[in-house]
């Protein structure tokens, strides 16, 4: 099971016979794998790794971190259930620490998502308070450097 | 006026020039050449490594280390070989810290070796066995392994080779260039025979952690062989570190005393970032590793297949990064076939021949490069196998 789910946060498009080959077990048992842990949702989808800025599209995420007042008896799990299911928040972290919830916020630009903030976030019931930053730029994102690297050269034939 | 020739000593003047740097030559003037004739990783050393050297320059940590290498990597070494393999050490006396794997294996010969004393050397193997030999007195007396024993060396191999006063046994496993491993009971019986003839063994293990099958099992971890056995390793494979020059050597202490005593005259002691970011390697690289090797493993699945689907026979290597393809059926020599491989598709492999005279009738594929890479020089290959006809 490892060994399929380390190739496959590798590369998602490897088909079953690729998977096969790679892995040197049977095709029907790798299919047959893959299958049930996408039936599991151990595999919740597959998907490209994107870099919007040079695809020329706007793109703005904000971090947002949010204090909560934490409701009687059902903690953080309520409101983050409020939070998450806005399309603009691209992820929600419950954090140790100074704040509560980390917001991650999407738009095409910055007003419109610190209008998202402000008129969605703060206002809402139990949030004590919430501090904005943008981020100026992507270095690394979810394990993939994002900026450009020279390629190092190897000699052509070496013992 | 004496000619350049006669200026060169006759013992280096005779070496035969490798059959590698022919092929470098001509795969050099080919830059959109796909080469699989390259004999390091293509990953880069660990960052947790470069780092560390970066901050031992900031630290202005360039001086000398104590010969042997510094204590603390000293004692990363020894207790990485027991944790790994089982073996133990005393950091003081019985390990040194090497500039490659490389120096080890000229320091191992010329400790021992008095003029005219023999080296049986299992081939095919690593290039440069026969001429450190040489340039330290002995006499290589190769003992050639077969495809049919898995390219594993038998007790018989050794004992048929009737080497004239054999004073060492230097082998490598897994193997460079077939790929080949030892499992343990193949082992027993090279270490009896060694014990019998009171040999010492030289054990270049540097791709111990490249195996695919189960783990390495080491030669010095054969009950009777530790107190007759140099133990080599290095960081260049596993932790993708052949640029940074760094190996070390294990063994009894009277056998790694006479190693310092030449390392301290010729070299003082090992680059010093390049000890202190070995430390973090050793120490906190272990998950790096494992990455490399589960892709390693993946490609050498590939590259297996794809040269038998190409009507070649390949043994099944299972360490290091090398794929053995017998290229007997096509009829061409070694060097024929990679020279018209090279001339006709742009692929590179190294000829079998420059790794001894029984790897003649093969080549060496190397999967230490992308499968992107890979994919498209065996394409290149089949085409080239099918047109020769395999
Ligand atoms: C079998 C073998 N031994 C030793 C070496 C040298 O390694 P190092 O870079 O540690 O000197 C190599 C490198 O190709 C090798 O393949």
């Amino acid at each position: 099971m490892e060994d399929i789910l380390f190739a496959l946060e590798e590369d998602g498009r490897l088909t079953t016979a690729q998977l096969a080959e790679r892995l040197g077990r049977p095709e029907k048992e790798i299919a047959e794998a893959v299958a049930k842990l996408e039936a599991d949702k151990v595999i919740r989808r597959y998907r490209a790794v994107i870099d919007w800025d040079k695809a020329g599209a706007e793109r703005v995420f904000g971090f947002i971190e949010v204090r909560i007042s934490p409701q009687r008896g059902r903690g953080f799990d309520s409101i983050a259930a409020r939070i998450m299911e806005f399309p603009e928040v691209h992820s929600l972290y419950l954090m140790s620490g100074t704040y509560d919830l980390m917001v991650v916020v999407q738009g095409k630009t910055m007003r419109e998502v610190a209008y998202f903030v402000a008129e969605r976030l703060a206002p809402m019931d139990n949030v004590l308070s919430t501090a904005t930053h943008f981020v100026l730029r992507r270095y690394k994102v979810d394990g993939d450097i994002m900026v450009e690297r020279t390629e190092n050269k190897r000699l052509p034939v070496t013992p | 006026m004496t000619t350049s020739q006669s200026r060169v000593a006759r013992r280096v003047a005779g070496l035969a020039p490798s059959g590698i740097r022919k092929f470098f030559e001509l795969v050099e003037r080919m830059p959109d050449a796909i080469s699989l004739a390259i004999g390091e990783p293509d990953f880069t050393t660990p960052w947790r490594g470069r780092e560390s050297a970066i901050y031992s320059l900031e630290k202005g940590h360039t001086h000398y280390t104590p010969n042997r290498g510094t204590q603390e990597l000293r004692e990363a070494v020894a207790s990485y070989l027991e944790r790994r393999f089982g073996i133990s050490y005393h950091p003081d006396r019985e390990v040194l810290i090497t500039v490659g794997a490389a120096e080890a294996i000229d320091l191992a010969l010329r400790a021992i070796l008095d003029p005219g004393d023999a080296v049986l050397i299992p081939q095919p193997c690593f290039v440069s066995y026969p001429p450190c030999t040489v340039l330290a007195g002995g006499v290589p007396v190769p003992v050639p392994t077969r495809v049919e024993n898995d390219f594993r060396v038998q007790a018989a191999d050794l004992e048929a080779a009737r080497a004239d006063r054999p004073r060492a046994l230097l082998m490598c496993y897994p193997n460079n260039p077939t790929g080949a491993v030892m499992g343990r009971e193949d082992l027993e019986s090279v270490v009896r025979w060694a014990a019998e003839k009171d040999l010492v063994l030289i054990a270049d293990e540097i791709y111990a952690e490249l195996h695919y099958d189960g783990g390495h099992v080491s030669a010095a971890a054969i009950p009777g062989a530790r107190d007759r056995t140099i133990l080599i390793g290095g960081f260049s494979k596993a932790w993708a570190m052949t640029g940074w020059r760094l190996g070390f050597a294990a063994g009894p202490p009277d056998l790694i005393e006479a190693m310092a005593k030449v390392h301290a005259y010729t070299v003082m002691c090992a680059p010093t970032m390049a000890q202190e970011a070995a430390l973090d390697v050793l120490t906190g690289c272990d998950d790096e590793v494992a990455a490399m090797r589960r892709e390693y493993n993946q490609r050498r699945r590939i590259i297996v297949k794809r040269l038998r689907d190409m009507g070649l026979d390949c043994f099944e290597p299972r360490g290091a990064f090398y794929a053995f393809p017998s290229i007997a059926g096509t009829g061409l020599s070694s060097e024929e076939f990679a020279e018209r491989l090279l001339r006709e598709e742009k692929v590179a492999v190294v000829p079998g021949a420059a790794f001894g005279a029984c790897g003649e009738g093969f080549v060496r594929c190397s999967y230490a490069t992308s499968i992107a890479a890979l994919e498209e020089g065996m394409a290149r290959m089949a085409r080239f196998v099918g047109r020769v006809g395999g």
